[in-house]
């Protein structure tokens, strides 16, 4: 190894600071020579210490699969188990450092069960080295290879045509393979390919370029690894902060702290907070080494503005002329990335920048082969499947397309259970929420059926001397609302309104009949009384629902479903006991497990946060009451 | 674009402000590891920048062996006191009550006793639900496949197999009750640019990282110093002064020294790169078997 003097080594280390970093990928299949070409570059730049030599040469001899010469693969294979297999089988993170710049590998492994640790490697790269066994040409794998890298977004591909010594060097080989690939990667987005004919084994082309290819004229690989320019593909324009945490260390500073997503900031811009709409300027940018002028990405910086604006974490700060979209809808390609295939009834956790709320999927458009890219009509996704998807998101979320923001067009979804990372996706470019399919309505679908009918809703309501509105009882299993949904229902009667009444017994008798009484059944049940009890609505008709609705998640998606100016929330206030002595065989089935899913006892009902009103059952002939007096003075029925 | 461009060092700078940060904003109640080394000393500093100017919100916790040099201790009281930092020490009583050493039991009795469980039992102790550690992936082959959150079950076990997915800079921070995350904002770093980072940033660092005259034994070839009057006599005595430093600091009697004219950074460096022993390799603790720091971290050890 080289010795350096002091004076060298000052200078050596001036140098090496200002080295920028590359982060790489590298993709094959298990032969190809993947793990061998990763130890070549760091062995010829030098970055193995002499016991870890010592320890190769050993173990070379005795688990190598590379003969009498160094097995360069036992360097990166770090797990016991995965040794005594012969293969890589998860993500592994190298480093080496030449004159000119730092590295950081992410080495993958290639077989069809892991796309999910390649996809888990690929999402920070700046660049991917695809390899290719000369003996082989372009495979399967390389196909699947080169669409993960392009869906990730990598700008930059370099097919590695390894093994170019057990063909000879030929270049007509060589030709062949990049004809084939490249007919097959204008199919994808991928603006940088290049190729080089190597190998790994013998060292030709990876370090030095090689006498023995004397017709190739381009870069060794490290030559290109050391050169290719990737500052440019940063997103410099488009100023997107999503705010991590807010420091507050005294009462004279608030501080939003945050990495910069994109784009650039100073102090004096003027900011927008989303999604409060509130604006501001950028007052400063302290750091503990001093202030900043100026901050763009990837910067972990903290921005102090000049008005008192309250934005807490999972808000944004963008320019005001420059927005990002917000919305509760959007697709994206979604790759599964758990063994339990996708479940529509469940709802997940969404991670986007540094906003978490709830997510679920309403569809799936299509699934796509990663081998072939043909497009597929499927039900779910399963592990390492790709789908592109439709999601609604219980808060809107702040984000670009994937393409355009990494940072701002990615996600992650968790399992509300297990907390596991389940699926990843990239948000695909803007699409209006009312194109989107989904299995909530909007309120786009009450004008379409208002429009064709001849008669106005003004007019309906004049007839009927009321206005269509829907009253929902939510309470507990036997708590009593049935008996005040009927008596009310008897009473509007009586005094001449029209209305309709739509229970559990009604409704699961035969509409609903096939659903049973999970969480994801109870939830499409009252999905479709909504959409019947907005139906009425339309017709100027009052109706009365009469439905446990235990939580407020339900019951936020029925307001939307009916109208949230329709949608009047009475809840009938017990005790549990006060419930189990009315409906005791129920309660008592489901103490000894016999049925299952029954709210208060192994489902959680959640109270509503802000009912309009709020009944005691003991009271009903005073409940009675309160309730027309509730609908006399909201101007619902009789019509003042 | 130059101008709008990060050196390495700022950028892996960049990257670990947020992870600390994001560990701050999704955590009830983390903590950050210290060990005394070099860097911990980095990764504080760093958790020093991320809530300047308001203070770091969360612990330090430093897992006393009972068997870490006396100049550590010392480095680390001083230290702490100077910044203000809200320091736990924890040590395993029952062991140290017992007389669990190195001499007596052997490195791998102390080191599961005085370490792997004082540290199991310093997280249940305070009901830590992530701890910050300044491992890097450079340093071993089974840490180079582990995650930056490294989900610990209610063992505190670590599964190879069963790592959640992590993708961009979105972590998932998510536990149920008693179980927990371990935190490397280091990962990404190497020796290299800690050293440069210490360089950079006039990080103070525990004296025995540099050369000088100490008195050492050579046992098997690894230069023990003779810290503290527990080391047995029949070696004591055969100790000579010999001018050493250490690349890696832990207990006194497992951890040892080279000899070294480096009394700089800039010489430690110098040495680095001419030197031929990986770092660990003067740890004793790492000798036992293939694979065995694997095993260690199934186990909890950090």
């Amino acid at each position: 190894m080289t010795t350096y003097t002091h004076t060298d080594i000052r200078a050596f280390l001036d140098q090496d600071q200002k080295k920028d970093l590359l982060r790489l990928l590298t993709a094959g299949s298990v032969d190809d020579g993947k793990s061998t070409l990763i130890g070549r570059l760091m062995f010829d730049s030098k970055m193995l210490y002499e016991d870890q030599l010592a320890a190769l040469e050993r173990d070379s001899k005795r688990v190598g699969h590379a003969g009498e010469d160094i097995d360069y693969a036992l360097l990166l294979d770090g797990l016991k188990a995965e040794r005594e297999q012969g293969i890589t089988i998860d993500v592994a993170y190298r480093y080496f450092s030449t004159a000119k710049r730092k590295f950081i590998i992410a080495d993958t492994p290639g077989h069809e069960q892991y796309t999910r640790n390649m996809i888990t490697g690929g999402s920070t790269a700046n660049l991917a080295i695809i390899l290719i066994d000369a003996t082989r040409g372009v495979i399967t794998q390389t196909r699947r290879h080169t669409f993960l890298v392009s869906l990730l977004g990598i700008k930059h591909v370099v097919l590695a045509v390894n093994k170019m010594d057990l063909v000879d060097f030929q270049q007509q080989v060589f030709d062949e393979i990049c004809t084939d690939y490249k007919n097959f990667v204008t199919q994808l987005d991928i603006p940088d390919v290049e190729f080089i004919p190597l190998s790994a084994l013998k060292g030709d082309n990876v370090v030095e370029v090689s006498s023995r290819m004397p017709w190739y004229h381009g870069k060794s690989m490290l030559e290109f690894l050391e050169t290719v320019h990737i500052n440019s593909d940063r997103n410099y324009d488009d100023f997107r902060f999503p705010v991590q945490y807010v420091l507050r260390p005294n009462q004279g500073f608030r501080g939003f702290a945050g990495r910069i997503a994109s784009g650039i900031i100073k102090p004096g811009d003027p900011v927008l907070a989303l999604p409060s709409g509130k604006t501001s300027k950028v007052k400063s940018i302290p750091t503990y080494d001093g202030n900043l002028t100026k901050a763009f990405p990837p910067q972990s910086v903290t921005l102090v503005l000049e008005d008192e604006i309250d934005i807490s974490r999972g808000e944004m700060l963008v320019k005001p002329d420059n927005q990002p979209r917000t919305d509760r809808h959007f697709e994206a390609m979604l790759v599964w990335m758990d063994e339990n295939p996708l479940d529509f009834s469940n709802q997940f956790f969404i991670k986007q920048t540094t906003n978490t709320t709830r997510a679920r999927i309403d569809m799936i458009r299509h699934k796509i082969d990663v081998n072939t890219l043909e497009k597929s009509e499927v039900q779910s996704l399963g592990l390492n499947e790709i789908g592109r998807v439709v999601l609604t998101t219980a808060k809107p979320i702040f984000f670009d397309p994937y393409k355009k923001n990494k940072n701002t067009g990615s996600f992650v979804l968790i399992h509300p259970v297990s907390n596991n990372t389940v699926a990843v996706g990239m948000i695909l470019d803007k699409l209006e929420s009312k194109n989107l399919p989904s299995r909530i309505t909007n309120n786009d679908k009450k004008k379409i059926r208002e429009g064709k009918s001849l008669i106005s809703l003004e007019n309906r309501q004049k007839k009927l001397n009321q206005k269509g509105v829907t009253i929902w009882f939510t309470g507990l299993h036997g708590s009593g609302k049935n008996e005040l949904a009927f008596s009310l229902e008897k009473e509007l009667f009586d005094q001449g309104a029209t209305a309709v009444l739509l229970d559990g017994s009604s409704i699961r008798t035969g509409l609903n009949r096939e659903l049973d009484y999970t969480p994801a059944d109870r939830a499409e049940n009252l999905r479709r009384v909504a959409h019947i009890a907005s139906i009425l609505n339309d017709q100027g008709i009052i109706t009365i629902c009469s439905f446990i609705s235990r939580n407020n998640h339900l019951r936020e998606q029925l307001a939307e479903i009916i109208g949230k100016e329709r949608f009047h929330l009475f809840y009938m206030k017990t005790t549990l006991d006060y419930c189990r002595k009315n409906k005791p065989e129920l309660y008592e089935k489901a103490d000894r497990g016999e049925v299952v899913y029954v709210p208060g006892v192994d489902l959680e009902f959640e109270e509503p946060p802000r009912p309009q009103l709020v009944f005691d059952p003991l009271e009903n002939e005073m409940n009675i009451t309160r309730i027309l007096e509730y609908l006399e003075k909201n101007n619902i029925f009789p019509l003042t | 674009m130059k101008e709008y461009s990060l050196t390495n060092l700022q950028e892996l700078e960049a990257e670990a402000i947020h992870i600390i940060r994001e560990v701050a904003a999704e955590f009830e109640n983390p903590v950050m590891l210290y060990s005394i080394g070099k860097d911990s000393s980095v990764m504080v500093r760093l958790a020093e920048k991320a809530f300047y100017p308001g203070k770091v919100p969360f612990p330090l916790m430093h897992i006393d062996s009972k068997w870490k040099f006396r100049e550590m201790i010392e480095f680390r009281d001083s230290y702490a006191r100077e910044k203000g930092w809200d320091l736990i020490v924890h040590y395993n009583k029952q062991g140290y009550e017992s007389g669990i050493g190195p001499f007596t039991h052997g490195s791998k009795v102390h080191t599961d006793v005085m370490k792997t469980q004082a540290l199991l039992e310093g997280l249940s102790k305070y009901k830590f639900d992530a701890a910050f550690g300044g491992a890097r992936r450079d340093e071993e082959k089974s840490r180079a496949k582990e995650r930056i959150f490294s989900f610990r079950d209610r063992f505190h076990q670590w599964d190879p197999k069963n790592q959640r997915p992590e993708l961009w800079n979105i972590y998932n921070a998510r536990v149920h009750k008693g179980e927990s995350i371990r935190v490397f904002p280091l990962s990404n770093w190497t020796e290299l640019d800690i050293w440069q980072y210490i360089r950079l940033e006039n990080i103070p660092i525990v004296p025995l990282y540099y050369a000088c005259e100490r008195p050492v034994v050579d046992m098997d070839g690894n230069l023990i110093m003779v810290d503290d009057k527990r080391m047995p006599k029949e070696l004591a005595t055969k100790a000579e002064m010999r001018r050493v430093r250490f690349r890696t600091l832990g207990c006194y009697p497992l951890t040892g020294a080279v000899e070294s004219e480096a009394d700089t950074i800039e010489k430690i460096v110098e040495e680095m790169m001419t030197v031929t022993k990986s770092e660990r390799t003067t740890r004793v603790i790492d000798f036992d078997q293939d694979a065995s720091m694997e095993q260690k971290k199934r186990e909890g050890y950090f």
